[in-house]
């Protein structure tokens, strides 16, 4: 019987070892910055730096427009395609599913020859414009998981149903999707929006070829040139990720009768 | 002219025809059932008058008001839906007020009219708690709250008791039929469930394979079936086949002379079928129960205030119900038992049809 326990026990401790092996080799390396003793000397040399601010706060910047931008997509084509179209569910997945198999960087090419600043629609002739189209860049790029988490959200609730009653209570189109529908699928959308967050402040090849000032390139820029800052940059940015992430969790998980609410629930519930 | 007009509505989807030539007039205040088995088409009738399918042909007219072709958001009615579909990110107070702030009613009034609603289905004290905090049956309540506080000009409910268990379901329907009666809302209730539609309808429509089978109160819908759909659906019958000769009321069941309330459709000798309830039986003669079936005892149920005989005749198994009376015990199967019956107890059946074993394992 204690074989039995074992065996599951050795993998998942396997598995840990596979990722956090890693992780405590870096931050071993990030310590180690002065001879012959730990110290946080790489952090402090890496704070101290504007660069890392500036990129960092443009990346988390780019990554919550993303998130925002991306649900105004999806959300919306997500309830459509289930409520009216959904014969087309196939389709719109295979769509969204594009980026996985089209590499980044031929997409900032596509972008590249689209939107140059002599083309039709000029957005790389302007820093905003630029900005604008790392943006969208990023929605694609986060597609995939933005539409699964959605669609698997909508599928946990009778969005039909739903619409109905809204329907029949007098409500228009509108106002069933943000007062409704967008409320309900409100955990789907912000698990959605972690990995969201996570490939914005992870990408290289849009902001680069972009020319754009993100956490990305300047991670892969100091890598070039110092030895123990960009271990103490991963283990930052592996940290400000997470705590983001946290952020994101506590500010938008307090949805009112839903199962992502487990302290309210628990409160609540006692009358 | 009546509130709610139905005329010559048809709906197909593709090629299959699911409603035809549907033709009902509702008065202001009145409580309709749709009544029939699955894939009857009373669901998609109900739901063209909510506005969620448009009609392939005909008009519904509301108020005077033609709606045919109006989107469901703009019919001013009121629906509950079997899964309750009560919104979980709103609370029950907010799930009510809903109808309102989409009419743009300011908040003093919606919250006054919040109170009155919960009042009304007695559930104030949970005006702050959300869904699934509350049982089925609280929740079905909520969702008829939220129904009728934009005061709509008719309520429509599609099967609302099929998901709640059997004691909740009677005290429920009791309970919508007395909020209908206060309110004098004009509504239309679906259900499969005969008992239901009897025990709270004004009128039943009986539909089968998407058309009106028989539109009536429940005493005629139950006592005076028009059909042989109607007799076999709405409440427990036995059948027994027999035989007509000429034009007279009477026909012959193995040999022993049965008299109708009525004549015989038809002519020559041609076999009928007898339709009988089972409280129409009785095991003793009088107050007009001037025929007579004999018959071999099969079993008997035990229901408390009634037992319910299975008794074999010649023309076929009859079930008899007969008052329990704790001075004499029912009969014992094998007993040789006479039912005695009136001629306005039994109705017959023309045409062929459910044989007589279908009908009693339909009750």
């Amino acid at each position: 019987m204690s074989g039995a326990r074992l065996g599951p026990w050795i993998v998942v401790g396997l598995a840990a070892l596979y990722f956090v092996l890693p992780l405590i080799a870096t931050f071993e390396f990030s310590l180690s910055m002065l001879r012959g003793t730990w110290s946080f000397e790489a952090y402090r040399v890496v704070f101290a730096d504007p660069a890392f601010r500036q990129t960092f706060g443009f990346s988390v910047l780019a990554a919550l427009a993303t998130i925002v931008l991306g649900a105004l997509l999806v959300v919306p084509t997500a309830y459509w395609v289930r409520l009216r179209f959904p014969r087309l569910r196939a389709l719109i997945e295979f769509v969204t599913l594009l980026p996985l198999v089209i590499p980044a960087i031929v997409l900032v090419f596509g972008y590249l020859r689209l939107y140059n600043s002599s083309s039709w629609l000029p957005f790389t002739g302007s820093a905003w414009g630029t900005n604008l189209l790392l943006v969208f860049g990023y929605v694609v790029l986060s597609l995939p998981y933005m539409y699964r988490a959605v669609d698997t959200g909508m599928g946990a609730i009778d969005i039909r149903t739903l619409t109905e009653a809204a329907e029949s209570l007098g409500a228009k189109r509108r106002t069933i999707l943000f007062q409704v529908i967008l409320p309900n699928v409100r955990a789907a959308v912000l698990s959605g929006a972690f990995l969201s967050f996570a490939i914005v402040i992870g990408d290289f090849v849009i902001a680069s070829l972009l020319n754009r000032p993100a956490f990305g390139p300047y991670l892969a820029l100091i890598g070039q040139n110092r030895a123990y800052e960009p271990a103490a940059l991963a283990v930052v940015a592996f940290a400000a990720t997470w705590g983001c992430m946290g952020l994101l969790q506590l500010l938008g998980g307090r949805a009112p009768g839903s199962a992502a609410a487990p302290l309210r629930v628990r409160r609540k519930a006692i009358p | 002219m009546s509130f709610l007009d139905i005329s010559g509505v048809s709906k197909s989807f593709g090629g299959n025809t699911v409603v035809r030539g549907f033709d009902l007039a509702v008065r202001r205040g009145e409580f309709i059932s749709f009544l029939g088995p699955s894939g009857c088409g009373k669901t998609t009738m109900l739901r063209m008058v909510a506005g969620f399918e448009q009609p392939s042909a005909g008009r519904i007219v509301i108020d005077g008001e033609d709606v045919t072709h109006r989107p469901p958001n703009a019919r001013r009615i009121g629906m509950v839906f079997q899964a309750y579909a009560l919104f979980p990110n709103m609370s029950v107070g907010d799930n009510v007020a809903f109808g309102l702030k989409v009419a743009g009613r300011p908040a003093a009034e919606r919250a006054k009219r919040v109170d009155e609603m919960l009042g009304l289905i007695k559930l104030a004290h949970l005006k702050d708690r959300y869904p699934y905090q509350l049982s089925g049956g609280q929740q079905q309540r909520v969702a008829l709250a939220r129904a009728l506080a934009p005061s709509p000009r008719v309520l429509l409910l599609d099967e609302p008791l099929s998901a709640l268990d059997a004691k909740i379901r009677v005290s429920l329907r009791t309970e919508i039929r007395a909020l209908q009666r206060e309110l004098g809302i004009t509504t239309i209730f679906v259900t499969h469930d005969q008992e239901e539609a009897l025990s709270i309808s004004d009128r039943i429509v009986v539909m089968s394979e998407g058309r009106i089978e028989q539109c009536g109160t429940p005493h005629e819908i139950y006592n005076r079936p028009r059909t042989r759909f109607v007799a076999g659906f709405v409440g427990t019958l036995s059948l027994v086949e027999a035989e007509a000769e000429g034009a007279g009321s009477t026909v012959t069941v193995a040999g022993q002379p049965v008299t109708l309330a009525e004549p015989v459709a038809g002519s020559g000798r041609r076999p009928v079928t007898l339709a009988f309830r089972p409280e129409a039986l009785k095991l003793d003669a009088g107050e007009g129960r001037i025929n007579a079936i004999r018959g071999t005892v099969e079993a008997a149920e035990f229901l408390g205030s009634v037992v319910r005989l299975r008794v074999a005749t010649p023309g076929g198994t009859l079930l008899a119900d007969v008052f329990n009376s704790p001075a004499a015990p029912p009969p014992a199967p094998g007993e040789t038992v006479v039912l005695h019956f009136a001629p306005g107890d039994v109705f017959a059946l023309d045409g062929e049809g459910a044989a007589p074993a279908q009908a009693i394992a339909a009750e």
